[in-house]
């Protein structure tokens, strides 16, 4: 039995020292964090999602507590691509991890163009194609709903960039396994899943939404069982990496991830209660190797009994 | 900034319906700086995720304290918080109030619990200046002889008229404004409900004054990071003359004149 269980994984051209990543929008560009995270522990950090242009995002309230639960509507305000170069990016570049920048468009062009600008500078490691934001009115939702649209874009990304390419599903489609195997077909190198899951609030005194998108999406520990099945049906679909996040709190949520089939896991929301999730994360994952006498992650990985 | 699993050393009724919670925190308390706040753990209900955000009352030492009114599902969990019980806070957050100008007289205007969040910069002040306190009834009125040990000129105001002059704090406010005999130009420093702020900054910038406001907002991470607690500020260079700010990062203090206010805040 190996007392250090080697962690490292591969998406696409990329190596993950260990495959904890944080999500993108719950560790914003990583400064925020900084003081309270060793960057250095994580696998990668995602990014907020950028797109061409500077933007503000949704009116408030942007976030609503709910059972076990966060909706959120905030709608990707972001700097841009220029900004994120400027402001965040010379911050990244003197950390040792691997950044992947969430991207998003409001139309199939602009996610080219951002891909195609992102790529071309140095310190960015990965893209994160979001077609799946349930909060932005424009396209972006149908972009991650639609099969035809979804391939358009994913395409149009691949073609734009030699970076590795991860499109992310949304949770709410009739069949999960289709995109999955349509992002593959597109040359991605990987997929992650789910975004945070289509849903809504309401105050019954006033009788009015609880968030000033009226809508929003559900993250955090209640979406979990649902992220573990639709992770299963992904990643029997497909050869290429999945990346899992949906509620992860803790160790043993990630290792359910794996075992259903997932290359690497990524902590969302449980970052705002416990900055330190991801390192406890992979940590966690260590002793689980070492007490089941399993020399790798890989070897988890897919052994689920069903 | 930390993460810190903080003891609790005392807990108890403290006036009106608040509670003090008094926290051995020695990795965070020494650290506070006036108008900063802690985003604390709820240690239940379980299904309630988020933190919560709680203005620092008092820091000495290795210990600090904070008064909270029990408003909702998490608040009322914390009631039953007990002596020795662990507590993981994360803090100090947030910009806190600045240090007065020279040549001005503090004024603190406070409503709810604005008046444990004024506490340390009141003792941090230089000049003594006057206090408005203001609540809908007696009870709510907190902090009184801790202001006056500390040499302040405590005014309450009460909707009721159960303690102090009967009405709203800025009226208590505006006659003294209009009262005169002052050599010294005021600086405010006001916490409280959004309403109340709006009103403080306003009589501010009629006057040319400087107004520092601790602001309220609903708070995901308190960090900086997940963008809820955004708050309109002015912006010439920006698109439409506004930006957002995050109130849990570059606040909860701001000056009344870059504050957008809307609606019937
Ligand atoms: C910077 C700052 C300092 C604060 N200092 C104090 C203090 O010293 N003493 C005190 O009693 N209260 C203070 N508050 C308010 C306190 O955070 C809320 O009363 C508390 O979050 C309510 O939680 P709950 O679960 O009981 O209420 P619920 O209504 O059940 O909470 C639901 C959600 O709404 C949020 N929420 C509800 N009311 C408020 C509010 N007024 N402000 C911000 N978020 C709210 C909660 O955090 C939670 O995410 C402060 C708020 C801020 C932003
Ligand atoms: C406040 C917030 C902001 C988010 N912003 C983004 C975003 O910019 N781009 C994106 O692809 N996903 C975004 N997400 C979704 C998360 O990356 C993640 O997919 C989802 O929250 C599920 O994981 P969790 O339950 O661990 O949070 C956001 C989630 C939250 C809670
Ligand atoms: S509470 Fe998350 S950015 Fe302010």
């Amino acid at each position: 039995m190996t007392a250090t269980p080697d962690l490292a994984v591969r998406i696409g051209s990329l190596t993950l020292r260990n495959p904890v990543m944080v999500a993108s929008g719950t560790f914003g560009y990583g400064p925020e964090y900084a003081d309270l995270v060793d960057l250095a522990s994580l696998g990668a950090i995602v990014v907020k999602g950028i797109r061409a242009e500077p933007t503000t995002g949704n009116p408030t309230p942007r976030t609503v507590e709910t059972a076990s639960g966060l909706i959120n509507a905030i709608g990707l305000p972001g700097p841009g691509v220029d900004g994120f170069v400027r402001d965040y990016l010379p911050f990244l570049r003197r950390h040792d991890v691997p950044v992947i920048v969430n991207i998003w468009g409001r139309t199939v062009e602009e996610y080219g163009d951002v891909a195609r600008r992102l790529g071309a500078v140095d310190g960015v490691h990965a893209l994160e194609i979001n077609v799946s934001c349930p909060n932005i009115k424009e396209g972006s939702k149908a972009f991650g709903t639609n099969l035809e649209s979804f391939r358009r874009v994913v395409d149009l990304v691949r073609a734009s960039t030699r970076l590795p390419v991860i499109p992310k599903l949304a949770p709410n489609v009739a069949d999960i396994a289709s995109f999955a195997r349509a992002a593959e077909e597109c040359g991605s190198d990987a997929v992650s899943l789910i975004n945070s899951i289509p849903a809504m609030a309401v105050d019954i005194e006033t009788r009015r939404p609880k968030l000033g998108n009226i809508t929003g999406g559900l993250s955090g520990p209640a979406i979990h069982p649902v992220a573990v099945k639709l992770v299963w049906e992904a990643a029997r679909a497909v050869k290429i990496p999945v990346i899992a996040m949906g509620g992860i709190r803790d160790a043993a949520d990630a290792i359910e991830f794996i075992i259903v089939g997932a290359t690497a896991v990524a902590v969302g929301t449980a970052n705002f209660v416990e900055p330190g999730t991801a390192p406890a994360v992979v940590e966690g994952i260590r002793s689980h190797l070492v007490r089941h006498g399993l020399p790798s992650v890989a070897a988890l990985r897919g052994t689920v009994v069903a | 900034m930390k993460v810190e699993t903080t003891t609790v050393l005392a807990h108890a009724t403290y006036g009106g319906d608040y509670r003090c919670l008094e926290l051995e925190a020695p990795g965070i308390a020494p650290e506070v700086r006036p108008g900063q706040f802690v985003h604390i753990r709820l240690p239940a209900p379980a299904d309630a995720i988020l933190r919560r955000p709680f203005s620092v009352f008092r820091a000495d030492g290795d210990r600090l304290q904070i008064l909270y009114k029990a408003v909702g599902r998490g608040t009322a969990a914390m009631r039953h918080l007990q002596p020795g019980d662990g507590l993981s806070i994360l803090g100090p957050l947030g910009n806190g109030f600045p240090a007065a100008a020279a040549d001005a007289l503090p004024v603190l205007v406070a409503g709810g619990y604005g008046m444990a969040a004024l506490y340390l910069q009141a003792r941090t002040l230089p000049r003594r200046g006057i206090a408005f306190f203001g609540g809908a009834k007696a009870g709510d009125i907190l902090c009184v002889p801790e202001f006056e040990a500390l040499g302040w000129e405590v005014r309450a105001t009460t909707q009721d008229g159960s303690r102090g002059e009967r009405g709203l704090v800025t009226d208590a406010l505006d006659a003294w404004l209009s009262g005169g005999g002052r050599d010294l130009r005021p600086e405010f420093f006001a916490c409280g409900p959004n309403g109340m702020l709006r009103a403080v900054g306003g009589r501010a910038e009629a006057g040319g004054w400087t107004a520092w406001l601790s602001m309220d907002r609903h708070m995901g991470c308190g960090v900086g990071a997940c963008l809820t607690c955004v708050q309109k500020i002015r912006d010439p260079d920006a698109p439409g003359g506004w930006s957002w700010v995050r109130i849990c990062r570059e606040g909860p203090v701001m000056e009344c004149r870059t504050v957008v206010w809307e609606g019937d805040e």
